[in-house]
């Protein structure tokens, strides 16, 4: 049961939370003119590191907010 | 009093190079290596393991055997395997405890019923045994299961594939990995692959804690560590790595006669040969390699347990534990070339490849071998991310394990 | 038998109990087993395997022999706390499950402290102690009925502890749980602690671990016969229970500790047998004043008996005795700190894996640390309860000891196993491994601990490998010709096993999936309803009518829709209220049509696709004000479209002013249909000029009822009728129903009849026509997926995949036999096809009913290329037939859309 920082209520078990994966790949600016490998870059491969991971995570069952959070995927440290 | 053999592999010193390389000692590594010496004649084969052999997921799964997928190219690899469960024991002269209790996948909504009964008529169609039971039957079948109309999912029906089961997964590993030894493969344990020799954009082979391994191949079998080592070959893989828990009680009088699994209600719970039950959790969300997940994950399995066997309530969690599995966005395994010569990948089986085991390494061995899919995996490859081939198992299918 | 004098039991409270049947007397504070010691019960069952005798072994949680069947299939003689009545049978291995009813109720609760101390011996207490004083919210957990651990085995510091136990129960801010075991310890110092019928969910900000030593078997030939038991457990049953196992007494040990249970028993222990060639002098000189021989440098290399211990065999020498008390050395109770992901090492020294390097915020103390000297432990356990204390923002000054005097505790000499028959030296007596198992396992290429675990069993029992775990690993390290033992296995939660039921707690039954109802739902009920579960919903399926079976139930509710008027609860469907300036084009950016542009006042029929194109829900979407939608959703995907758009707003487009509000249950939704709708509009909504002319279709009206409710009546139509869709607040849900039933007019009915109607019109249902593979296009919804405007999901339509001409497309399908139902699910084939598998496939029946506006079957598929196919002719094989049917557009009924208008 992680416990995870929510940047507006604070300290809430992970139990709270939705979890979103990579953080930081927007939606392209412009789908029409990506080839079909860059798409399918972009819908399907995220980076899956082990060690630090800037990922997202939604407050769903409090504030509703999405934030970003960086964590170790070998030791569940939250590191920022 | 073991059931093992006396003798079941050497511990040799990695030789300079090979033919082909295998990363990872899990069960697919150590089919693939079997096959490869078995069905091609390439015997000059390491498997580099950096732990201890099958020490992975292949230690760690709850070993549910069954082929009923939905869509044709599922059920074709799996059916595949399937049938060679059904021989291995033999092949590989190891008893593998491969039992063929049939495997029940329940329905608790109108949409379900509708799901299962597309898969029972694919199955039938695709030549995978499956059938359709009513609650009764499935009362029949599994007198355990609460089919009681007033729970609060009650079960509407099931498939029933009676060919499905479980085998030992242990065994099954060891088995692949006496064998291989025999044929002249090296098992090599405590070998960690840290990165690869490159010429261009060709692998020629790869760097380990116990020094360079040069290789004509390099196959990776390396499941819940997969994109950590492609990425060390500049390749990126549609796959994240989960934890997945399980957990056993203690020894039991025999009260479970089969498999059960169900996707509503989120249980898969069979009894062992030697009286334990053995179930599997829901993932965790989360993105890990710790070999470990939340607890209430546990508690929420153990809830939904409960529901459908009421019976369970007294029995006791001995043990849990958590493996890395490879998920894809397909639930579908990744087989065939990367886009670095001679590097193979084979992964993403996710929450479900220990039933793929003996198919996977029929198929990565041919892979391996003739540097070409065989027809199994060919639409498992990578392009289909490219072109929208998916081919998806999670909406249609039951649970995927 | 029990001594007439001493240990924590009330002899003034008998209690009875069986065991196997036969009746015997225990008293208040006895614990199974030490009351079956005290009836002169040492023997259980016999082993699982190989069917050899066993007896009691250990005192505690690492017990392997005394398991028992209760009301539960297996618990532990040695940790069952005596009850009257008590009925026991002793289990070889295995338990039986039963499903009697269980009354207890088993609950959780969360917990968060400052300070965790796990474990009530002597350094946990003064851990407690330490951090309870400075006011720091501080749990103390034990898994033992009272604190005091190995004091209470070693008769020593009882009044302090006492005084100590008072203490804590006073400090306002501290809490004793005692009787709950910390089982699991999880990330950011999450630890799950048991008791019988609680569960605890303990967040601390710092942890304190005293979790104490297990004491290890020794290894030789036949060292499992009943009389062998742990030195510790011998020296417990007699000081803490007054329970005396036996009256000849041999102790073989490795170590110092043994040493206390022989001087506790002295007069009734001949002789002591050490490892060491030279014991500490001032213990052994201890041990000949109280009449104790001492043989140094000395192991046991056969125990002597057949049912029971009579003797052991010392080098040549043959001793009697009826109880051997054996010392291996101590392993400390490292379970949770490596739950915890604390590293552990080998000490050479003290012949044993310590803990070495802490990862989350906590202290380890005492024998749970390798610290064996009571001075010492409780000196660490201040020491850690000062500084976690302080660490949680709280001061104080560390407590003065009540003890002090300096024990040197000598080190260890470990002995792994002896010279002879190894088939007959068990390393696991639960599991009935012994050396020669653990040989062939070597032999066969095995050097790891857990490929060892693995082909032997070893360790893998109901305790865990408490007491077989090291002593596999020191017998690996010495076969394998190793310096010292490589390394343990993983320890998992549970540190000790925990019912299915307690995990479960209350989420079972009806708690189990929280029920949801609309606000109609009682006289769904008092009207015959048979319900459907859709997602955490009760749905009405259909009303059946006194001796009506399913099928004429739907046909009538059908006809009733399409001749008449009928009435549906949809107040289920998910309703999102949006608002902000930017709302419009918001809806513009993820549905697949447009929105922006829509007049206030009007519906639009929206379709919500993944990024990958394929459908995900679909809805109608109504705009209420320039700067506010209401969308609805499927039932069950309320909650996922809700996320799926915060989502999107938040993280990929924050700069659009939007928010969004889930209003399900504020709604409640009554859906009119029927050419005869307007006249139950005209009772109900008699205000409302809902005339041809004056409400158009797809428009909405805001109004007040007949009976001044207000409402939002909007003119949609799921099933191709004129219709009517009249939303109130929920709250009035339930009298505004009963208005409308009140008119005499409508028909009640449910999804069934909906499934139906909407097919015969060719209209999809997400979930059911698609399957998360399916494009708009594919459901031949070209009509909605805007051409000239960007939204989530379009880039993927120019994907190869979806523009081959071979996709599975939406078609009707007409039986050849038209009282023929094609079984939903069933698999499509071309005519001709030999049925050799594997089968081509083209597709499958997503839909498939009863029609009584058409008096015959229909269906809607997904067939591969269907629109090429129109017209041909499809077989459907099953189990025990095959069934025809020609492939259709798939619309049914009333194709020019006549009948919209009523
Ligand atoms: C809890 C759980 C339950 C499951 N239940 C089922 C089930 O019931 N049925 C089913 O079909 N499937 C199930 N699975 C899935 C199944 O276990 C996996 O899909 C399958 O075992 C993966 O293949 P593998 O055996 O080769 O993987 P693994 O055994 O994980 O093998 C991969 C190996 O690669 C090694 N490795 C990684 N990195 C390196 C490196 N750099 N160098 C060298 N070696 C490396 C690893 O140490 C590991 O041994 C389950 C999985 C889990 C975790
Ligand atoms: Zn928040």
């Amino acid at each position: 049961m992680l416990l995870i920082p929510c940047p507006w209520c604070g300290d809430r078990d992970e139990t709270e939370f939705h979890y979103g994966g990579q953080a930081g790949v927007p939606y392209p600016e412009r789908p029409a003119e990506l080839t079909d490998e860059q798409w399918g870059e972009y819908l399907f491969v995220r980076d899956n590191p082990k060690g630090e991971f800037a990922e997202r995570w939604s407050h769903s069952a409090g504030c509703r907010r999405w934030f970003n959070l960086v964590r170790n995927t070998a030791t569940h440290e939250i590191v920022r | 009093m073991s059931e093992h053999p006396d003798r079941l592999w050497r511990n040799p010193e990695p030789r300079a190079g090979y033919d082909v390389v295998i990363v990872g000692g899990g069960g697919h590594g150590l089919a693939t290596a079997y096959y490869l010496a078995a069905n091609h004649g390439i015997r000059n084969v390491a498997v580099l393991e950096k732990g201890w052999l099958a020490g992975g997921n292949m230690a760690r799964n709850t070993t549910i055997i069954r082929s009923n997928y939905l869509w044709d190219e599922s059920a074709a690899i799996y059916e595949h395997a399937l049938k060679l469960w059904e021989g291995l024991s033999a092949e590989l002269d190891y008893d593998i405890l491969f039992s063929q209790r049939g495997v029940l996948n329940l329905a608790h909504t109108l949409q379900d019923v509708r799901e299962g009964s597309r898969r029972v008529n694919a199955n039938r169609l695709n030549g995978v045994d499956a059938e359709w039971l009513d609650p009764d039957e499935v009362r029949k079948f599994c007198p355990i299961v609460n089919t009681s109309p007033d729970v609060r999912y009650p079960v509407l029906g099931a498939t029933l594939q009676p060919r499905a089961g479980i085998a030992k997964h242990d065994h099954v590993a060891w088995a692949f990995a006496r064998r291989a030894d025999e044929l002249g493969v090296d098992l090599i344990q405590g070998c960690e692959v840290t990165g690869f020799r490159k010429h261009g954009n060709k692998v020629i082979g790869v760097e380990t804690n116990l020094g360079p391994i040069m290789a004509g191949r390099v196959g990776l079998a390396a499941a819940g560590h997969s994109s950590v080592l492609a990425s060390l070959a500049g390749v990126r893989l549609p796959v994240q790595s989960h934890p997945l828990q399980a957990l056993v009680s203690e020894l039991l009088e025999p009260v479970h006669p089969c498999v059960v699994m169900s996707n509503h209600v989120h249980v898969y719970v069979s009894q062992a040969h030697k009286g334990e039950l053995v179930m599997g959790a829901g993932i965790d969300p989360y993105n890990s390699y710790a070999q470990r997940g939340s607890v209430h994950v546990i508690e929420q399995q153990m809830a939904a347990a409960l529901e459908l066997f009421p019976i369970f309530a007294r029995a006791h969690v001995l043990r849990t534990w958590g493996g890395i599995v490879d998920v894809t966005p397909d639930a579908s395994p990744v087989i065939g070339p990367t886009p670095v010569d001679n590097l193979f990948v084979n992964c993403g089986w996710g929450t479900g490849g220990f039933k793929a085991t003996p198919a996977s390494g029929w198929t990565y061995a041919h892979t391996l071998a003739t540097g070409k899919a065989h027809p199994l995996n060919e639409p498992f490859a990578l392009e289909r991310f490219t072109s929208g081939a998916l081919i998806d198992e999670h909406g249609a299918a039951a649970v995927a394990h | 038998m029990r001594l007439p004098e001493g240990g924590r039991i009330d002899r003034t409270k008998p209690l009875r109990f069986t065991v196997d049947g036969i009746e015997h007397t225990g008293c208040a504070g006895d614990t199974l087993a030490s009351a079956m010691i005290a009836n002169g019960l040492l023997t259980v069952a016999p082993s699982t395997y190989l069917g050899r005798p066993r007896g009691i072994f250990a005192a505690g949680v690492d017990e392997p022999n005394a398991l028992v069947q209760l009301d539960d299939p297996m618990q532990l003689a040695t940790t069952v706390e005596l009850v009257d009545g008590l009925a026991a049978t002793t289990l070889r291995g295995k338990g039986r499950l039963t499903d009697e009813p269980d009354a207890a109720r088993y609950d959780k609760r969360n917990a968060h402290c400052d300070v965790l101390v796990v474990g009530g011996g002597p350094a946990g207490v003064a851990a407690a102690l330490a951090a309870g004083r400075t006011g720091a919210r501080t749990i103390l957990a034990d898994e033992q009925r009272e604190l005091g651990g190995s004091l209470l085995t070693e008769n020593r510091l009882l009044d302090w502890l006492a005084d100590a136990v008072e203490e804590l129960d006073a400090l306002p801010e501290t809490r004793v749980l005692t009787g709950t075991t910390a089982f699991g310890y999880y990330d950011q110092n999450f630890v799950a602690c048991a008791s019988k019928t609680r569960l605890w969910h303990v967040r601390a900000k710092h942890v304190v671990l005293a979790t104490g030593a297990h004491e290890r078997p020794l290894v030789f030939v036949d060292n499992d016969l009943p009389g062998i038991m742990l030195a510790s457990a011998v020296r417990q049953y007699v000081n803490r229970y007054a329970a005396l196992p036996g009256e000849n007494i041999v102790v073989a040990t490795t170590n110092d500790g043994a040493y206390g249970t022989a001087f506790d028993l002295a007069g009734r222990v001949s002789t002591i047998v050490d490892s060491r060639s030279e014991p500490p002098a001032e213990l052994v000189n201890r041990a000949r004043e109280l009449g104790i021989e001492v043989l140094a440098g000395s192991t046991v290399r056969q125990a002597l008996g057949t049912q029971r211990i009579g003797g052991v065999r010392v080098g040549d020498r043959e001793i009697a005795c009826d109880v051997l008390a054996v010392s291996g050395g101590w392993n400390p109770a490292v379970h949770l700190f490596s739950q915890s992901q604390g590293k552990t090492r080998y000490d050479e020294r003290k012949a044993a894996f310590v803990p070495d390097k802490s990862v989350q915020a906590q202290h380890i103390v005492g024998a749970a640390n390798a610290v064996y000297d009571l001075t010492g432990c409780l000196d660490e356990g201040f020491s850690a309860g000062i500084e976690a204390a302080k660490m949680t923002g709280f001061d104080g000054e560390k407590p003065a000891a009540p003890y002090t005097a300096r024990e040197v505790i000598t080190d260890p000499h470990p002995v792994w196993f002896v010279d002879g028959p190894e088939g007959r030296q068990f390393v696991d007596l639960q599991r009935d491994v012994t050396v020669a198992d653990v040989r062939r396992a070597t032999g066969a290429g095995m050097r790891s601990v857990e490929h060892v675990k693995r082909y032997t069993t070893i360790g893998t029992a109901h305790d865990q490998g408490k007491t077989s775990g090291f002593a596999a690993i020191g017998v690996i390290a010495q076969l394998l010709g190793a310096e010292s033992p490589q390394g343990t296995t993983t320890y998992r939660p549970p540190y000790t096993p925990v019912s299915f039921a307690l995990l479960a707690g209350r989420d079972r039954g009806e708690l189990h999936d929280p029920v949801r109802k609309t606000p109609m739902h009682d006289w769904h009920v008092r009207n015959g309803a048979v319900f459907e579960n859709v997602g955490q919903w009760k749905r009405p399926w259909y009303y059946p009518q006194p001796g009506e079976d399913m099928k004429a139930a739907v046909l009538r509710e059908c006809r009733a829709a399409r001749t008449d008027v009928a009435v549906m609860d949809a107040s289920t469907l998910g309703k999102i209220d949006i608002q902000g300036p930017d709302a419009g084009e918001f809806l513009n950016r993820v549905y697949t049509n447009a929105f922006a542009k829509l007049k206030v006042g009007h519906c639009r029929y929206g379709l919500l696709c993944k990024a990958d194109g394929m459908v995900f829900d679909d809805g109608v979407v109504m705009r209420v004000a320039e700067d506010r939608f209401l969308a609805t959703t499927t039932t069950g995907n309320a909650a996922a479209v809700l996320d799926w758009f915060e989502e999107w707003a938040q993280t990929e487009w924050p700069d659009l002013e939007v928010w969004f509000t889930s209003v399900t249950e504020q709604w409640a939704t009554i859906a009119v249909v029927g050419p005869q709708a307007r006249v139950v509009l005209a009772i109900v909504a008699p205000d409302v000029d809902c005339s041809q002319d004056a409400f158009d279709f797809m428009t909405f009206k805001d109004a007040f009822l007949a009976d001044g409710t207000p409402a939002r009546i909007a003119r949609v139509s799921f099933s191709g009728e004129l219709a009517f869709e009249i939303n109130v607040d929920g709250r009035a849900g339930a009298r505004v129903w009963d208005a409308v039933m009140a008119t005499g007019l409508p028909t009640p009915y449910g999804t069934e009849t909906m499934h139906v109607l909407r097919a015969e019109k060719g209209y999809v249902i997400v979930g059911q026509d698609t399957d998360g593979t399916v494009t708009p296009q594919d459901l031949g919804m070209e009509w909605i997926v805007s051409p000239r405007k960007d939204f989530v999901g379009k880039r993927s339509y120019q994907r190869p995949d979806a523009t081959r001409p071979d996709r599975k497309q939406l078609v009707g399908l007409l039986p050849t036999d038209p009282d023929e139902l094609l079984p939903e699910g069933a698999q499509l084939i071309a005519p001709d096809t030999p049925l050799t598998p594997p089968v081509p496939m083209l597709g499958h029946v997503t839909s498939s009913y009863h029609s009584a506006a058409l008096e015959r079957t229909f269906a809607l598929a997904l067939v591969k290329g269907g629109r090429q196919l129109i017209g041909r002719t499809v077989l459907a094989p099953l189990r025990d037939r095959t069934i025809a049917a020609t492939i259709t557009e798939p619309i049914f009924y009333d194709p020019e859309g006549a009948r919209r208008d009523g």
